[in-house]
Parts: structure tokens; C-alpha cells; sequence
């Protein structure tokens, strides 16, 4: 599609700018999206296609599928709802305190991005079996941690932390402290200050990092594989499913497995925004 | 680059035949690149060969070669090359695998595994058992990996070629002991499945899982697997024990024909393979822990290693790989009966 189409019936549609260049730019975003984002989903969901919808469906109620795609979503958004918490801890420390090694800290917080995925499996394996450095103390308790669902959440703190982190940050640094000395010298508590004048106004980034926290890990396979213990009905997460699949050659099946889960991955971000919106509107933008 | 690639091999690939022809005449050949694509632990096997493999093809021809070297679980390894991952040879964990490709993709011929010697299988290996130095559970045979409270460690039969191996052995096993009842073999295969914490993605993985993490009282394994855990994490570690009955596994070696006829390379990856059934390779097998298909050329120290064991295989027990493969592994099929929702856990 060329700019020139765009911008003939675009400007009925829109706001008047002052900005030139909205055609070209619009056209490009679309043709963008289309190659890099839409035409590989499109692709997907034909492949699942193949099967049609009942075929589909059929894949996506197996007990082993539902049992599988509770393990990963039920452990993503655990992930992300701990996250959210931490994370914001973390974002608070290393925006309103001076500290040495405050730098270092705040480089390391995006170690999990750069880190391969595989890598961090491996090591969280380590640490975590009943041998390693942090699951040994817990083993006399009987409580394993590498190899079960706990394992599971553990990865995918792991590779979502930063999400939150570096979506609350920049907030909080733009945030006035004149409003939080105001509601100091207005009488409140520490507490309340906190609870109703801060985190009103973080919620909304809270909430975009828990989304992509969340978006990543429920696609997440590589760290996750090393430490799940991968027994079906019980720490086999839906993306391990699919890889299974395709061994079997089955490229339908694997197709429509995934589309199950993009389809539930878009509705919870879809739940996720909607919450966002309501709360820019009930607290005002941040 | 590949295309480059292929023109130097195929000109490699002219050059040494002509050199048959004229094997006094000194010319300088093109450097030639094979991709040898292989299973999980064959690492230092195929280390060892193409370092001999090359020197030998250099001494002969006086062309070099460099082979580079895949691994990983059998079954990833064929659909690497389903889907188009040049391979001038596989050599993989079972047949199924390579059949795979040839159905699939159609990158070599149905009758492959009638083109080599020994169905195509210039070593053999059997499934083991590895246990904790000591052996504090006292396992000894299968039905111990039955037994309540014994922890067990192999990787997943949907994914690894070598885990196939494993669970075709403890059912093989029950089949025998029963003289052929089906129903009980898989109730002894589900109740060992019950013993399992872990289940990786390929034997490597399985291995680490067992040696590394401490998880588990046994791991089921290559016969070539258990020697190599016990040479890496020293004898004092692991105790190796051999089951009285257990299976043949044949892991396979093919030319893929598409990918060598295109890149020229058909000469040199057929002697790769042969090289394989020559007396030297036969001989590096051995050393790699190995069964060689001709133990005449290995080092007698080397076989001494291998205990006798009573060894079915594949076609007695199973009928051949096609039917073992629909049977057990297919969607739905005896492995993923053995999972279901809500059963007990012993462990």
C-alpha cells in the first residue's frame, strides 16, 4: 500500500496535526508490522488452520495440553505478579538512593536480557538441584526446588525482573518529590504517602512491565527446560508441547498448540491494558 | 558463501577422482568441508574418528578436510535436516530417525539402510544402568527400577533416541520374563516411568541431571554413556552396572544423497562412512566405548571392557522400528498412555 492511499482517506479519520508526514509515517509502521509482526502470525495461525477449528479445539482440550497450558500460564503470571512487587522494590532503590556500587547494581538488573536463555537454565538448575549452593539448605526440609513447578517460577523471575524494573524507572525518576513532601507536610503517614500518592502514580508502568514480564514468560523455553523436571501433568510447560510436536512431525498440531497460546496471551494483554486504561483514568497519567 | 562452499567442494570432489586415475600425479586440491550431523553422545567418538578420518584422507588424496560436527537429541537432529539443514552424513541414535528423513523430505533413498554393511550399523551399543558409588539401593536388574523409592533418571522417549532405547529395554525385558504379555510389560515400564523426577530432552541432558544435580539412584544409559561419566567424574563416583538381559541398540549411519549430489561431496562422505567399518575405525569404536560390528581389528583390552550380556533386538521384541515407533511413541500411543491426569506419585 502506498503513502499517497493512506493519507487520502486517513485525514477524514484523525485529528488534525501540526506534525507533517503522518502518511509515510502510518504506511510504514503498517508495512513494518505487517512483515515483521502479522504475516509470521498469519502464517501460524494457516498452518493451525489446517486442522480447523474442531481440529483445534480438540488439541488445545487433551488433558495433557490443559495440563500443560496451566503450568505455563498459571507460573508466568505468578512470575510477573512477584516481579511487580520486587521489581518495583529494586526501581524505587536504585532511583531515590545514593549508594556506592549503585551503577553496577542498576547494569545488572539487564544481565537476564543479554544472558542466553539456555545459560540461565543451566545455572539456576545448578544453584537450585538439592547439591547447589541455594537448594541444599532447603532439601533437609524436603522442599525441591530444581525439577518441580518451583523451578518453573524461579526461571521466569528470572528472565522477567527487568521488564518491571526498567518500565518503573524512568517514572519514578520524572516523578515531583515536591508532591510526596507536600502530602508529608499535609499530615500522612509514611504508609499513606506511599500507598496513595506513590503507587497511584506507578501503577500504570507497574502494570506495562507486568504485561511484558508476563508476555515473555509464558513463551518462554530455553531457561525453563533445564529446570522443570518436564514430567507431564506436572511441570511440563505448553511450549515443550510444541517442541514435541514437531519431533513427532506433526507441524499442525505444533501450529495449532500455539495458536491456542497466542490466543490466550492476547486476551490476558488485552485484560492487562484495559486494567492500565482504568487506572490512567482513575488516577491520572503519570 | 554457500555457494562458494559448494563449488570448492565439488571441485575437491573432481580432483580426487581424478586422482584415482592418476594417483602419481601431485596437484593441489580444494579444501572440502563434510557435515557430519550425529546424536547426543557420540561427541568424543566422532571427535577421534575425523581427526583420523582426515589425516588418512590428506595422506591419500592430499586434500583436506574439515568435518564439522552436530549434536544433540537424535530426533531434534532429524527434523534439523527435514527441515534443511545440510548434512552430507547422519549418524543417528536409531533408525526411525534416519527413516524419517528419507520419508519426510525424501533427502536419501527408503532402502538406505541396506547400502552399508550390519543394517548400516558400524558399532553397537546396549542400555546400562549407572548408579551412586556403592550402589546404596542395590539395584541389579530391571524389576529394581520398579521398586518403590528408587529414584530413576532418563530422558524423554519423545525426544531422545537414546531414551527410546531405554523404555523398549524395560519393556523388552518384561516381555521376556512373561514370556510375551503385553499388558504386564507395560505395567513394569509404567511403574518404572513412576520412579522418574526428571525427564530431559536428550541423553546428555539426562546424564547431567543424574551426575551434576545429584537427582536420582540410577540412570538409564548408553552402554558408551556410563563408561564416559565414570572416566569423566572418576570411578570413585558411579558404579556401572550391567543388567543379565538387555537390548541391541544399532545406531545408524547414512550418505544423505540430495545434500552430497548437490555439494559434490559423495566420494568423500562415503569414505567417511567407510572409514567407519575399516580396521582403524573399527578400532577408535572400541576405544570410545563402542561394541565395533568387527571386534577382530580392536584392541582386546578395549573389548575385554564390554560384559557379555543377553541381548534381544529390536526386530524379535518390537517387530522393526516402523512398528515400535507407531506402537509405543505416536501421539497417544503406550509412552503417553503411561502419563495421565491426576496419578499417583511414588517418588
Amino acid at each position: 500500500m502506498s503513502a499517497a492511499a493512506v493519507t487520502g482517506w486517513v485525514p477524514a479519520l484523525r485529528k488534525p496535526s501540526a506534525l507533517p508526514g503522518f502518511g509515510i509515517t502510518l504506511g510504514f509502521a503498517l508495512t513494518y508490522l505487517s512483515l515483521i509482526v502479522l504475516i509470521p502470525l498469519a502464517v501460524l495461525v494457516a498452518r493451525a488452520g489446517e486442522l480447523g477449528l474442531e481440529g483445534v479445539w480438540q488439541v488445545a482440550t487433551q488433558p495433557r495440553v490443559l495440563a500443560a497450558l496451566k503450568v505455563s500460564f498459571l507460573t508466568a503470571a505468578a512470575a510477573s505478579v512477584i516481579n511487580a512487587l520486587f521489581g518495583a522494590v529494586v526501581a524505587w532503590v536504585l532511583v531515590r538512593y545514593e549508594f556506592p556500587g549503585r551503577r553496577l547494581l542498576d547494569a545488572a538488573v539487564d544481565l537476564p536480557f543479554a544472558l542466553p536463555t539456555a545459560v540461565a537454565g543451566i545455572a539456576l538448575a545448578a544453584l537450585y538441584a538439592t547439591n547447589g549452593w541455594i537448594g541444599a539448605p532447603f532439601a533437609p526440609w524436603g522442599i525441591k526446588i530444581a525439577f518441580t513447578p518451583l523451578g518453573i517460577l524461579i526461571a521466569l523471575i528470572f528472565v522477567g525482573l527487568p521488564f518491571v524494573v526498567r518500565t518503573v524507572q524512568p517514572v519514578l525518576q520524572d516523578f515531583d518529590r515536591e508532591v510526596e513532601e507536600a502530602s508529608a507536610t499535609l499530615g500522612a503517614t509514611r504508609l499513606q504517602t506511599v500507598l496513595r500518592v506513590v503507587l497511584p502514580g506507578l501503577t500504570p508502568a507497574i502494570l506495562t512491565g507486568v504485561a511484558l514480564a508476563f508476555a515473555r514468560a509464558v513463551g518462554e523455553y530455553g531457561s525453563v527446560i533445564f529446570i522443570a523436571g518436564n514430567i507431564p501433568f506436572e511441570s511440563e510447560i505448553a511450549p515443550l508441547l510444541i517442541v514435541t510436536r514437531l519431533e513427532e512431525f506433526d507441524y499442525a498440531g505444533a501450529a495449532a498448540l500455539a495458536a491456542v497460546m497466542l490466543a490466550i496471551s492476547f486476551l490476558t494483554l488485552l485484560a492487562i491494558n484495559a486494567l492500565q486504561a482504568f487506572s490512567r483514568r482513575r488516577f491520572g497519567d503519570a | 558463501m554457500t555457494g562458494r562452499r559448494t563449488f570448492l567442494a565439488a571441485g575437491g570432489a573432481t580432483i580426487a577422482s581424478i586422482r584415482t586415475i592418476l594417483p602419481a600425479r601431485a596437484q593441489a586440491p580444494q579444501d572440502v568441508v563434510l557435515t557430519n550431523v550425529s546424536y547426543d553422545p557420540t561427541r568424543e567418538l566422532y571427535r577421534a574418528i575425523d581427526d583420523a578420518f582426515s589425516k588418512r584422507w590428506q595422506e591419500s588424496t592430499g586434500q583436506k578436510v574439515t568435518i564439522r560436527a552436530s549434536h544433540g537429541g537424535s530426533g531434534k537432529q532429524a527434523r534439523s535436516v527435514i527441515d534443511g539443514l545440510q548434512a552430507d552424513v547422519v549418524t543417528l541414535a536409531l533408525a526411525a530417525d534416519i527413516d524419517a528423513i528419507a520419508r519426510e523430505a525424501k533427502r536419501l533413498p527408503a532402502d538406505w539402510q541396506s547400502r552399508l554393511p550390519n543394517n548400516s550399523a558400524p558399532y553397537t551399543s546396549t542400555i546400562v544402568f549407572l548408579v551412586r558409588k556403592g550402589n546404596p539401593k542395590g539395584i541389579k536388574d530391571w524389576p529394581d527400577l520398579a521398586r518403590q523409592g528408587v529414584g530413576v533418571v532418563t530422558p524423554n522417549p519423545k525426544t531422545s533416541g537414546g531414551a527410546r532405547w531405554n523404555y523398549l529395554a524395560a519393556w523388552a525385558f518384561e516381555l521376556d520374563r512373561t514370556k510375551g504379555d503385553q499388558a504386564a510389560a507395560r505395567k513394569f515400564v509404567e511403574a518404572i516411568y513412576r520412579n522418574v523426577s526428571v525427564l530431559d530432552s536428550g541423553a546428555r541432558g539426562a546424564t547431567t541431571t543424574f551426575a551434576q544435580r545429584a537427582v536420582g539412584d540410577v540412570l538409564i544409559a548408553w552402554e558408551n554413556e556410563a563408561f564416559l561419566v565414570q572416566q569423566e567424574f572418576g570411578a570413585d563416583k558411579f558404579d556401572i552396572v550391567v543388567p543379565p538381559f538387555s537390548i541391541l541398540a544399532e545406531p545408524p549411519v547414512a550418505l544423505v544423497d540430495a545434500v552430497v549430489d548437490k555439494r559434490g561431496t559423495r566420494k568423500v562422505a562415503q569414505a567417511y562412512l567407510d572409514f567407519l567399518y575399516s580396521p582403524m575405525g573399527q578400532k577408535i569404536i572400541a576405544q570410545n566405548f563402542y561394541r565395533p560390528f568387527k571386534p577382530d581389528a580392536a584392541d582386546p583390552a578395549d573389548l575385554a571392557r564390554f560384559p557379555k550380556i543377553r541381548l534381544t533386538t529390536i526386530d524379535q521384541a518390537f517387530g522393526g522400528w516402523t512398528k515400535a515407533q507407531a506402537e509405543h511413541f505416536a501421539d497417544g500411543a503406550a509412552f503417553d498412555q503411561i502419563y495421565k491426569p491426576g496419578r499417583p506419585v511414588t517418588r
